[in-house]
């Protein structure tokens, strides 16, 4: 569906069932240069049994219109936004990688809104490698390259994806190449790069939080998972095995039986 | 610093598979099943609503035939694929899930007959339209086009003319009316061209020809590229507006960079159901697996035939991209870097007679409809693959009564070039005793 945040229009996928407003809300926050589609193999579940679903597309991204957000304080605030945006007064926050920065930023800088937050792939921070900032800002398709090799675990360079048919890495090319490199992944990658609040912001928040870590991430790296998840109190972590920091497509459906327990445990669908 | 993925070699071996997943098995099980066991009611609704991945009934998808999509997927460097139960169906699909009555395509004149027959006479019994342009006229591409057109087709090398269309060229004239250009890849096998590379949006291949190898298992595939935005205009509402058979789902809203093939598989393999066997895409992947090492012999063996036949006194000409004097011999050498392929046609001195005695009397080469088998073979296009044509489309498509279709094999090629005597020889008798 199509709606307006600071008049410029956003995207999001509601999995595949209408927006319902009397249905509790869960938004998703993709990582670095992708869109709303890594998210299919979780929203469409979630949609389908009682919840509101907005897997988003961040300003600039996929199908929203307007620039990409420079900051993850922006970005976070820009969640805020989209709350308020499609009527809701509360919501709960899953990100994947840059999209968990966001997660915890808006949950600490809004945390009445925010009613239980997951974690895939995260970090307090992700500094990022020179050469790879580099590429990406200048519009160098190795950049996609190199992120598509880092962001898969041994077993996911084979492929194997959960749907027939679908290939991982090319795929995960084609989203991060549908806008231009230095738009959408530079502009990100340059983000994550300068946001040092992480740990700080995770010290603040109280409210029921699940990491989702795989033993194979060679972009946020377990031992960082772990290390934002200590932060947190009462903070759920499970890891995935022999699997790379796509979790969510490599071991989608171990993912997502992972979320359905923690969703539906702690903001059940009345 | 470089991406540490796996390169053509290996994704030829090892694409789409993980054996951990399955037994430890090193070989690529073969799941001779028709359905597959939901956990519940919940699991099954999940696998029906497209909420997650997984195998529901063997006409939509199987394990096995997923390990070959995602291997060519691989290989082409595209986002999907969907394999089919031969390269008709594939194309057949293909063609069904962009079409509808109404809509209109603009096809290459030199392809393979029976994907022509299907295009001028078979596609406009469903209201589907079709204008031909000969390979070689670019501009012709782009008059062709129509307010309803809704792709590009063609062979990159035409069947059996091996007169190539400039893929680049014509990929930006379908990218400039907003459609996409679907290209037969068959003859060139990811080996030797990846066309999405040069533009192409989606790609078919006969799986029964060169990337199988064997001649044993009739199979075909389609290959997403990814890149064409099937949102940029209002021409595949069937793929960017709601699907009242998914429950109001847009395809190219949800999926992106593989909405082509979720929706052949969603509503092609569903209501069609031209789905490939399980034993034939194991086959299949018998041969990918050396698709490298046989294409190099091929092209190779290829180019020593040309040699030989250009030379040959009952040869009147040859028609292969490798000859200097081709007309496309420099757009080969750009787009087909790794070799011109391993199709030759050629004239035979003496015309249809000469060509018919020539065929019967050579005993290495087999005399039959395929191409891209290990073994050499040999056809008379006119009198067997093409001859459906009437006088007027034979011509339009470039073939002649003298014309040899020649796939080389990866025999010897001594051993070739002797059949090949042994049949001119042949071929040259009748006109020696008409002489006499």
């Amino acid at each position: 569906m199509k709606f307006k945040v600071n008049n410029e229009e956003v995207f999001a996928s509601t999995g595949g069932r209408p927006f319902d407003k009397n249905k509790p809300l869960i938004i998703f926050i993709h990582g670095s240069g992708l869109t709303h589609m890594c998210w299919v193999l979780q929203t469409r579940y979630f949609a389908f049994h009682g919840y509101s679903v907005l897997a988003l597309d961040l300003p600039g991204h996929g199908l929203s219109t307007g620039k990409s957000l420079t900051s993850v304080e922006d970005m976070a605030d820009w969640i805020s936004d989209v709350i308020d945006a499609v009527g809701f007064k509360e919501a709960s926050l899953v990100g994947h990688s840059q999209g968990c920065l966001v997660a915890v930023e808006c949950t600490s800088r809004y945390p009445e809104k925010v009613k239980t937050l997951t974690l895939m792939g995260g970090a307090g921070a992700i500094p990022m490698n020179p050469e790879l900032l580099s590429l990406a800002e200048n519009s160098d398709p190795k950049a996609v390259d190199l992120m598509m090799d880092f962001a898969h675990g041994p077993s996911g360079h084979f492929g194997g994806h959960p749907v027939p048919g679908l290939y991982h890495l090319n795929t995960g090319s084609q989203l991060v190449q549908s806008k231009e490199i230095k738009d959408t992944l530079g502009v990100d990658f340059r983000a994550c790069q300068n946001y040092t609040n992480g740990f700080d912001a995770a010290k603040k928040l109280n409210l029921p939080t699940l990491s989702i870590l795989a033993d194979k991430d060679r972009m946020c790296r377990l031992k960082d998972g772990q290390k934002l998840a200590d932060l947190i109190k009462g903070s759920e972590v499970h890891v995935i095995e022999n699997c790379g920091h796509m979790m969510l497509l490599e071991e989608a459906d171990k993912t997502l039986s992972i979320l359905k327990k923690f969703i539906l445990k702690n903001y059940p669908a009345t | 610093m470089d991406p540490k993925t796996y390169k053509f070699d290996t994704l030829s071996l090892h694409a789409g598979y993980q054996p951990e997943k399955n037994a430890g098995s090193r070989q690529v099980p073969i799941y001779q099943t028709t359905s597959y066991l939901f956990d519940d009611v919940d699991h099954a609704a999940a696998l029906f609503n497209l909420e997650r991945g997984g195998h529901i009934y063997s006409r939509i998808s199987n394990p096995t035939v997923a390990v070959l999509e995602e291997r060519v997927a691989a290989l082409e460097g595209g986002t999907a694929a969907i394999a089919t139960s031969s390269g008709m169906s594939a194309i057949f699909l293909a063609v069904m899930t962009l079409c509808e009555a109404g809509d209109h395509l603009v096809v290459s004149s030199q392809l393979y007959g029976g994907t022509v027959n299907l295009f001028r006479l078979t596609l406009p019994k469903f209201g589907i339209n079709c204008t031909f342009v000969k390979p070689r006229d670019t501009e012709g591409f782009k008059n062709a086009i129509q307010e309803n057109t809704k792709a590009i087709f063609g062979e990159l090398v035409g069947n059996p003319g091996n007169e190539l269309m400039n893929m680049p060229e014509i990929a930006k004239i379908a990218h400039d009316a907003g459609i996409p250009l679907m290209v037969d890849s068959t003859y060139q096998t990811p080996y030797l061209c990846k066309p999405f590379e040069h533009g192409a949006d989606i790609v078919i291949h006969s799986l029964t020809k060169w990337m199988a190898g064997h001649g044993s298992s009739m199979a075909g595939i389609i290959v997403e590229g990814g890149k064409f935005n099937w949102m940029q205009n209002d021409k595949f509402p069937s793929l960017t507006k709601e699907y009242e058979g998914y429950h109001g789902l847009s395809f190219a809203e949800e999926f992106g960079p593989v909405a082509f093939t979720m929706k052949a598989r969603a509503e092609g393999m569903r209501d069609f159901g031209p789905c490939l066997s399980p034993q034939n895409a194991w086959n299949v992947m018998q041969g990918i697996e050396t698709l490298s090492v046989r294409m190099e012999k091929h092209c190779s063996n290829a180019e020593k035939m040309v040699e030989f036949l250009l030379n040959h006194e009952s040869v009147a000409w040859v028609s292969h991209a490798s000859v200097p004097d081709h007309p496309d011999h420099e757009l080969a050498k750009k787009l087909l870097p790794n070799g011109a392929g391993s199709m030759i046609a050629f004239g035979i001195k003496g015309g249809k007679e000469a060509g018919e005695a020539f065929i019967n009397n050579v005993k290495l080469a087999s005399h039959l409809a395929n191409v891209g088998d290990t073994r050499t073979l040999v056809i008379h296009p006119a009198s067997a693959t093409h001859s459906q044509m009437d006088e007027a489309t034979l011509k339009f498509a470039g073939l002649s009564h003298d014309m040899i279709r020649l796939s080389v094999g990866i025999e010897d090629i001594e051993d070739i070039k002797n059949d090949f005597e042994n049949g001119f020889k042949a071929a040259q008798k009748p006109k020696l005793v008409a002489n006499k």
